[in-house]
């Protein structure tokens, strides 16, 4: 393999139902920082069917040039011709480094491609630099430089370590939705636009899609809000949700759980913070009768202000909370929505 | 029916993580247990057995130890158990571990390959997807609910707002969530059989069409460049008062920084 050869910073920018899906700008906005460090260009690769009409959506987002692979095969996200076209993308451009959301998509399709081609895979990063490898010089090994250093916690979030990829390429890499910056959208931004249809031949390894069955949620989604009204096995049943949903009302905030919650069968999947479910950092983040295991810390440790009622006080929910109230949060939680509420109503 | 279920031991993340003076992970002091997404997809697989009669084959690949978890799938009921253990497979990343996993299952007859959407310790999620794309075979990811139709299997499939329905032909790849299902228990009768089971261990040798170049520490693709011990942000303040003074005490933080 020549390494220098492999040139750019590709993401891919996903779409369901023709609507691009917010990692594809979060994966911009770090690629454009990366790639002013390496001197090149970001190139969003967008797959699909109908598609070509998002292009001038990355532009404005910042890609400098966007490869759209079109074909009515990709209609819907199956495994086998997304990985298709994504090894044909890079056989073909040969990137230096290809980023891809870690969505339930792209862990899916990451791990594929990158077996397919190939290269190194690093799942779930929280953060991307350029730099050396090895970091430090050691005497009798080539320290390479203008490496894709990707940094992820593992064991729970209990560890961070730091990968590189210095021999294959490219450098690949899935990253967390919600932890890198977007940059500010420029109407009427324009990339160069390029069409790539490397043919599309069902197989064996093509699946038949028999239904596509949809959650039927009017919830706004939990990593956009501003304050996030959080619930835990503290909460103690569906039906006493009505105090967060009451809270959450007065703040015009979001409700959100735990996944003790979502196992328990008290709320749906899309509303569960942390590890297995989505990460979070609004301005103000309620921890309401949840525990704060480390695989929960790890999805909303970044939130600006914790606010966390426990009755519990030893609970490592404190450990990471900024103001934290021990006490019953059936007593609590009614009497501060009242109170919030003659507040507010004052103004 | 033939399954072949890919379990991984793990340290137990859960019981808070031990580390070496150097800043290693100290596995030596730490609980292992079978990974649990791993669980729930022998779970099934021993479901699937019970609806439609199977032969369920357990392989696990890591140091000799790792038969614990072998004879534990053994006394749930799994019909046999293989360990994949030999020096130049360690410091393996999730390319190495798959080439490794796909060496040994190329000895093996199957009509599906169950493994754990990710493992605890690792939490990549790569490896089920690879050994598939090794095996040039489908994947089906994230699987919540697994039927067979005749020579297809039949797969709800989650994403994050949605799921969909899929049909494969087997043979096929499929990687379980934890929620799949509850795993059984162990049987007294079981564990006694599992103790004294014969397992079968291979090495290197033993994989097959799968160069040394692919293998172990050398054979990975990726590299740590640096570890270490998460840095968790300060604990704040805590109160414990009557339920007057906390209200307040909230309302009033709410204010000083400008949410109210």
């Amino acid at each position: 393999m020549n390494l220098e050869e492999y040139k750019g910073v590709y993401v891919f920018a996903q779409q369901v139902d023709n609507v691009l899906n917010s990692i594809a700008f979060e994966l911009i906005g770090k690629g454009k920082d990366l790639a002013d460090a390496l001197g090149t260009e970001v190139t969003a690769v967008l797959v699909g069917s109908d598609v070509k009409g998002l292009a001038d959506e990355l532009a404005e987002y910042g890609a400098d040039k966007v490869i759209v692979v079109d074909d009515p095969e990709l209609k819907e996200y199956r495994t086998e011709p997304y990985a298709h076209a994504l090894a044909s993308v890079i056989n073909k451009y040969k990137p230096e480094i290809f980023l891809v959301g870690a969505t339930a998509i792209g862990r899916d399709l990451g791990p594929r491609v990158s077996a397919r081609i190939h290269t190194g895979l690093t799942a779930d990063c929280t953060q991307l630099e350029i730099g050396d490898f090895p970091i430090n010089p050691i005497p009798g090994k080539e320290q390479k430089h203008n490496q894709l250093l990707m940094t992820r916690p593992a064991f729970g979030g209990n560890t961070i370590a730091t990968i590189a990829c210095p021999d294959f390429r490219p450098q690949m890499a899935t990253v967390r939705p919600g932890v890198m910056q977007k940059r500010a959208k420029v109407a009427g931004a324009k990339a160069v636009v390029e069409e790539f249809n490397p043919g599309f031949t069902p197989d064996n390894k093509y699946v038949e899609i028999l239904k596509v069955v949809k959650a039927v949620s009017d919830t706004v989604d939990i990593m956009d809000a501003k304050i996030l009204v959080s619930g835990g096995r503290g909460v103690g049943s569906a039906e006493n949700f009505k105090i967060l949903d009451d809270l959450a009302a007065v703040l015009g905030a979001t409700v959100s759980c735990s996944r003790a919650v979502v196992d328990a069968g008290w709320k749906p999947k899309d509303l569960q913070v942390g590890q297995t479910g989505k990460t979070v950092r609004p301005n103000v983040y309620f921890a309401i009768g949840i525990s704060g295991a480390i695989q929960h810390l790890a999805g909303m440790e970044e939130s600006d202000i914790i606010i966390a009622i426990n009755k519990d006080e030893s609970a490592p929910i404190f450990d990471v909370a900024d103001y934290g109230i021990v006490g019953d949060l059936n007593k609590i939680v009614p009497a501060l929505t009242e109170k919030l509420r003659l507040e507010l109503a004052a103004k | 029916m033939k399954i072949v279920v890919c379990i991984k031991q793990v340290p137990d993340t859960k019981g808070g993580v031990k580390f070496n003076p150097d800043g290693t992970l100290d596995r030596a002091a730490m609980m292992t247990i079978m990974n649990p997404d791993d669980k729930a997809g022998l779970e099934a697989a021993l479901r699937l057995k019970d609806q439609y009669g199977a032969e369920v084959t357990v392989i696990t690949m890591g140091l000799p130890k790792a038969e614990d978890v072998l004879r534990e799938a053994m006394a749930m009921g799994a019909d046999k158990g293989i360990l994949v253990t030999d020096r130049v497979l360690g410091g393996a990343d999730t390319w190495a571990t798959s080439q490794t996993l796909a060496g040994a299952i190329r000895n093996l007859e199957y009509d599906l390959i169950i493994t754990g959407r990710q493992a605890i310790d690792g939490d990549t999620a790569q490896v089920g997807p690879q050994i598939s794309e090794h095996l040039g075979i489908p994947v089906i990811s994230y699987a919540q609910k697994i039927e067979i139709d005749g020579d297809s299997v039949i797969v709800e499939r989650q994403f994050d707002d949605r799921y969909h329905v899929l049909k494969a032909k087997m043979p096929c790849l499929i990687t379980a969530l934890a929620e799949l299902n509850p795993p059984r228990y162990m049987t007294p009768g079981g564990i006694f059989d599992a103790f004294d089971a014969e397992l079968t261990v291979w090495g290197r040798a033993n994989l097959v069409d799968v160069e040394d170049s692919n293998l172990g520490l050398k054979g990975s693709p990726t590299q740590i460049a640096k570890a270490s011990d998460k840095v968790r942000k300060g604990q704040g303040e805590k109160i414990n008062k009557d339920v007057t003074e906390s209200v307040d005490y909230i309302v009033g933080k709410l204010k000083d920084r400008h949410i109210i």
